[in-house]
């Protein structure tokens, strides 16, 4: 399972490019920044190799390696000027 | 990887909250440094109350302000100088110094070249994007033949300078250049220059698609990053090419970037070596002072 802090992605695409078994898309939804965020694929082969987490600059990407969990909705965190606005 | 801990836990660790998300521009290498000393920090189970962490001034000198420990942002140029007094107040601290290629090459040369002479122990993480990025886009010393910068419109015409030679001239203990995207590699080179007692130059070739990319045709990310794998040949590949390849092949890695480990060497640091001098002093005073007494 790929957990994204949607508002920390600045939309580089480097997750989706990289990856190696192509599990990744861009989502048709906008964050708080504007752009893109990537998501999991509905139909995946994602083997957790935790290279998108390696090489997202921006850590808005973590791989849990746990099959069992259901898919997460995508996390918001999005910081200004000290203020956490989770949701 | 020793434990299997994930990124928001390493996230929660060592990151400083409110201050992310990173300033830096869209496809930045400057984030995925900021993860690889996460990485080598985690593997080698340092506690951060033991770590310091200066930089300069600069887009790579903005690191220290996301991680929570101990930071020094300082003059530009000058974060060797500030590391080296650190080192010297508290010999136990493990520095890091995160600095750009025109704040360590270019401004603080000369701080660079005596750093790296005396042999302080201390990692020094450099951050190459071949421009002065937060200023607009200058020319930076380390920047290759023919890039075009807003102080240089027409192209480049210096030579580039080859801060891991230089380094590695003086007798710096450990001697690295990784682009950034390769992501293990520098984790290891990190991991192995924190262990090494003497200075440790790490060069990590990170993209930056706004100053640098934009005005040489390589502003998309995915090209930046493609160019990195193009134009970087592995030293010991390049050695074996130089002695036994082809005229041909010898012309086509001429012009590339060497990576890899360039030095590996034990040798005694300055402050050891101070150590040692306090040590004899005080040894030279006692036995004078037994000798006058009788």
């Amino acid at each position: 399972m790929i957990e994204i802090l949607v508002d920390w992605c600045k939309g580089c695409e480097l997750c989706i490019k990289r990856c190696p078994v192509n599990a990744l898309e861009i989502s048709d939804e906008l964050n708080k920044r504007g752009v893109y965020p990537p998501r999991l694929k509905e139909e995946n082969e994602c083997n957790y190799c935790r290279l998108c987490e390696l090489i997202c600059p921006d850590f808005a990407i973590t791989v849990i390696p746990d099959e069992k969990k259901g898919p997460k909705e995508p996390k918001s965190k999005l910081i200004i000027g000290g203020i956490v606005n989770e949701v | 990887m020793t434990e299997m801990i994930d990124a928001e836990q390493l996230r929660k660790k060592y990151l400083r909250d409110g201050m992310l998300p990173t300033i830096f521009c869209n496809g930045c290498g400057h984030g995925n440094a900021i993860d690889y000393t996460f990485w080598a920090i985690e593997e080698l189970g340092l506690d951060m109350d033991k770590v310091a962490f200066a930089s300069g001034i600069g887009c790579s000198s903005r690191i220290p302000g996301y991680i929570n420990a101990d930071g020094l942002h300082t003059t530009h140029g000058r974060a060797l100088a500030f590391a080296t007094g650190i080192k010297a107040a508290n010999p136990e601290l493990h520095v890091i110094v995160f600095t750009g290629d025109g704040d360590c090459a270019g401004i603080g040369g000369n701080h660079f070249i005596h750093a790296a002479r005396r042999n302080i122990d201390m990692t020094v993480l450099l951050l190459n994007n071949f421009i002065y990025g937060m200023t607009g886009g200058q020319l930076a010393p380390t920047a290759p033949k023919g890039s075009i910068a807003t102080t240089s419109p027409y192209g480049n015409i210096e030579e580039a300078f080859n801060i891991c030679e230089l380094a590695k001239a003086l007798g710096a203990a450990y001697v690295a250049r990784w682009p950034i995207s390769y992501p293990y590699q520098p984790i290891k080179s990190i991991k192995e220059g924190i262990q090494n007692r003497g200075f440790a130059l790490i060069e990590l070739m990170s993209p930056c698609p706004t100053a640098y990319g934009r005005r040489n045709k390589l502003g998309k990310i995915e090209s930046l990053w493609k160019w990195y794998e193009d134009n970087t040949i592995l030293i010991e590949e390049y050695e074996r090419i130089m002695d036994y390849g082809t005229e041909e092949e010898r012309k086509n890695v001429k012009g590339m970037f060497q990576i890899g480990v360039f030095q590996n060497v034990k040798k005694a640091g300055f402050f050891e070596e101070y150590d040692k001098l306090v040590q004899r002093l005080i040894e030279k005073d006692d036995a004078k002072f037994k000798g006058g007494s009788k």
